[in-house]
């Protein structure tokens, strides 16, 4: 047993408004400066919808993730390692920018400067590739915002394979979630294995995958590598980039930007510990509607004093195992068994977690035509189809989901009769397999959501693992070469090293 | 004149190579990068690098074998000086023509692709044309040879290649009457390798091989014992 210990997030999507405060709070942050603009470390899709960049999920087209042999050993999709060098003149696999977005800003200047003319001057787009006039936006990141476009289009959604989707085209029958994306944080992550340079790298001390932006040569195998499409290519720096998890905030004990910021509350931080010597085992069974399960049994039970005890013998601080008994990503993950990891049959065991959102009923229901059990409608009768959530959630097995969806319906009923009529009903607490306690919990920590319920992060302690005097004076957070500024003057060796954003046309 | 050319600026070439290349790796490790600009435009861009590089290698490498492999060994193994000369001619035209069309097809991108035009560096636009330039003065100098077919004057050559390495002072005069274009051919590849360390050329030293024998496919990094 190698135990070591991860950050982990969990997304409550039956509270996600779909603001976008998480992509814009982060796109302050991390990618506001040329080469990033169209990089979204976060962003929100509306579902279904192909999202962004176009059809990231169909693997069949991009190649990501893994892909398991026949000897039972994983690869990546894309290739075995000579694969992969065998494509470094010309990756057939890498998205162009126009599948994300060709990055363009407006003409404002124009606005104040335009001479006396007969119509009112407008500002028009400008590509920030080109600088050239862009006489019509294809695309954007929130293409399909709300449903935005023909159902058409959006149906190509690689979450309805197996379901009627044409239903789903009709008035009545509409139906729609966000789904915000970051970095999944893999336990097994498909960029890490495909850099030819061993640029990105997971660390030991909480998971975070990162690039060595000294490092990277800029071979762009990660960018195909990942299945989730979120390692993007700075064009400008000829650097890869992604999600940080805001490394800094963490490390110092804050949640990330985009959990810190989320007005609805729906985002949660908290210390898993796992067994890295089952990474490969879980990450290469066979059936994809194993993994999920495959992927638990990784997870180990911090209230358990062996593992405790094989934690602090693995040099993980005190904190840090206190802070996993608390986490509510074990509770959600492991405990309720009502968050689930996007799209495990990509085989990356990744580390943000999703609950499935609760829908209204059908309107089969209004005309008395629901089923109803015990006080509690059946799920299947939710507008959004299980089907639909499984092929996003748990590689299309519903039984987990329906599990999830049952309970926090149950947390509903729950609540509604002890607060309402002042009834505290254990028959819905048993029908669902959980203690009163433990939905008093979820209560708790799921709908009130309390700051410190959602967030327990330790901070790290690197006065541990280094002489803080050797690092005294010394600069935080860089970067690019060293402690300078960025800005060393000439320009011998070419390229920008940081550069100022701009606003309005080039 | 013809001993600057020939017997100094090599070396001036070759420190200018070293020195600058270590000093860019060290003191500027975050512009030590390839450039792909495959994000921006696809087209033209897979088949053209593909095309470039191999050709690029294949010639790199023959350069380097037929060049430097002192003449002592082609004589023990056989290889007659027509035979090599027919080889170099050969291997060396076929992967000359695909680095001209994939440079061609890269350079044609480069210059009226707006979105490549827009986020190329002079350096990456220069050192495009340098290259194509050099295998053209390279696929003309086959026509010369072909005049005679006898390998001496291509045994001329490597004995100044190998005289440049070996410190010896007359390598100059080895090729002191060879044609024009040898000439220029030999000048600009000294050139390209004293503009090297200052373009997207380096990429070509971290060639990403060692991958290869990576043991596993996952880094972890840890901070620990670091301390």
């Amino acid at each position: 047993m190698k135990v070591r210990a991860q950050i982990g997030m969990v997304l409550n999507l039956d509270k996600c408004i779909g603001c976008h405060t998480c992509s814009v709070t982060c796109k302050n942050v991390w990618t506001s400066r040329d080469g990033v603009e169209y990089a979204w470390f976060n962003n929100v899709e509306t579902k279904p919808g192909i999202g962004y960049p176009k059809d990231w999920e169909n693997q069949k087209r991009w190649n990501g993730g893994w892909t398991r042999k026949s000897n039972g050993k994983i690869q990546p999709k894309q290739g075995a390692k000579w694969r992969i060098l065998s494509n470094i003149f010309g990756n057939f696999d890498l998205p162009e920018i126009d599948d994300y977005y060709e990055p363009f800003d407006f003409d404002y200047d124009h606005l104040k400067s335009a001479p006396e003319m007969e119509a009112f001057p407008t500002a028009r787009p400008r590509s920030k590739v080109s600088g050239e006039r862009m006489e019509k936006i294809e695309w954007a990141p929130n293409w399909e915002e709300i449903l935005g476009g023909e159902f058409e289009k959006r149906s190509k959604d690689y979450n309805f394979n197996g379901v009627q989707k044409d239903i789903y085209g009709e008035y009545e029958n509409t139906f729609m979630m966000y789904l915000p994306r970051l970095c999944e944080h893999c336990l097994n992550p498909t960029c890490v294995a495909s850099c030819p340079s061993g640029a990105i790298y997971k660390r030991e001390e909480d998971g975070i995958v990162l690039i060595d932006q000294e490092k990277c040569r800029g071979w762009r195998m990660c960018v195909s590598g990942c299945p989730y499409k979120k390692i993007y290519y700075n064009w400008e720096s000829g650097k890869s980039e992604k999600c940080t998890f805001c490394y800094p905030r963490i490390e110092s004990g804050m949640p990330t930007v985009c959990s810190e910021t989320c007005v609805g509350r729906i985002r949660y931080l908290g210390v898993m510990l796992y067994d890295a010597d089952k990474i490969g085992q879980a990450a290469s069974v066979e059936g994809e509607k194993e993994l999920y399960d495959a992927q638990l049994d990784v997870f180990l039970d911090p209230n358990d004093p062996e593992v405790q005890a094989a934690a602090r013998e693995a040099g993980i601080p005190e904190a840090w195992i206190k802070s996993a008994v608390e986490s509510p990503v074990w509770k959600m993950a492991m405990d309720w068994k009502i968050a689930f990891p996007l799209h495990p049959e990509y085989r990356t065991l990744p580390m943000v977690w999703y609950i499935p959102p609760l829908s209204p009923i059908q309107n089969a229901a209004e005309a008395g035509k629901i089923s109803v059990k015990n006080d509690m409608p059946d799920v299947q009768s939710l507008r959004i189809p299980v089907k639909y959530l499984a092929n996003m959630l748990t590689a299309g097995d519903e039984a987990p989901v329906i599990t999830a969806l049952e309970r926090m319906l149950a947390m509903r009923g729950y609540m509604r009769s002890k607060t309402v009529e002042g009834v505290v009903d254990l028959g819905i607490a048993k029908q669902v397999g959980l203690t009163p306690l433990q939905i008093e919990e979820m209560y708790k920590i799921m709908a009130i959501a309390d700051y410190e319920d959602r967030f327990v992060v330790p901070t790290t302690h690197r006065e541990a693992v280094e002489d803080a005097y050797d690092i005294k004076g010394g600069c935080g957070f860089t970067d690019g070469n060293g402690c300078s500024t960025g800005s060393s003057g000439g320009k011998l060796f070419g390229s920008r090293k940081y550069v100022v954003p701009t606003g309005g046309a080039r | 004149m013809h001993q600057f050319f020939f017997g100094i600026y090599p070396y001036i070439a070759l420190t200018v190579l070293v020195v600058g290349s270590i000093a860019r790796y060290e003191r500027d490790p975050y512009t030590w990068k390839s450039s792909s600009s495959q994000l921006l435009r696809r087209k033209q861009l897979i088949w053209g690098s593909i095309l470039f590089h191999v050709g690029v290698l294949a010639i790199f490498g023959g350069h380097l074998v037929g060049l430097l492999t002192p003449i002592a060994i082609w004589d023990a193994l056989g290889v007659s000086h027509e035979t090599k000369q027919m080889i170099a001619i050969v291997l060396g035209g076929t992967a000359g023509i695909m680095m001209l069309i994939g440079g061609l097809m890269l350079a044609h991108r480069r210059l009226f692709d707006a979105r490549i035009r827009a986020s190329s560096s002079f350096a990456d636009t220069m050192i495009l044309l340098l290259l194509i330039a050099q295998v053209t003065l390279g696929l003309m100098t086959i026509f010369v040879s072909l005049g005679h077919l006898d390998g001496k004057e291509m045994v001329r050559f490597m004995s100044w290649a190998q005289g440049i390495f070996l410190f010896d002072p007359n390598a100059a005069s080895y090729i002191d009457d060879v044609n024009i274009i040898f000439k220029l051919h030999i000048f600009l590849g000294l050139s390209i390798f004293l503009l090297f360390p200052f373009t997207r050329l380096v990429h070509m030293l971290s060639a990403p091989v060692r991958y290869l024998w990576r043991g596993g496919y996952q880094i972890v990094r840890t901070r620990k014992g670091k301390g």
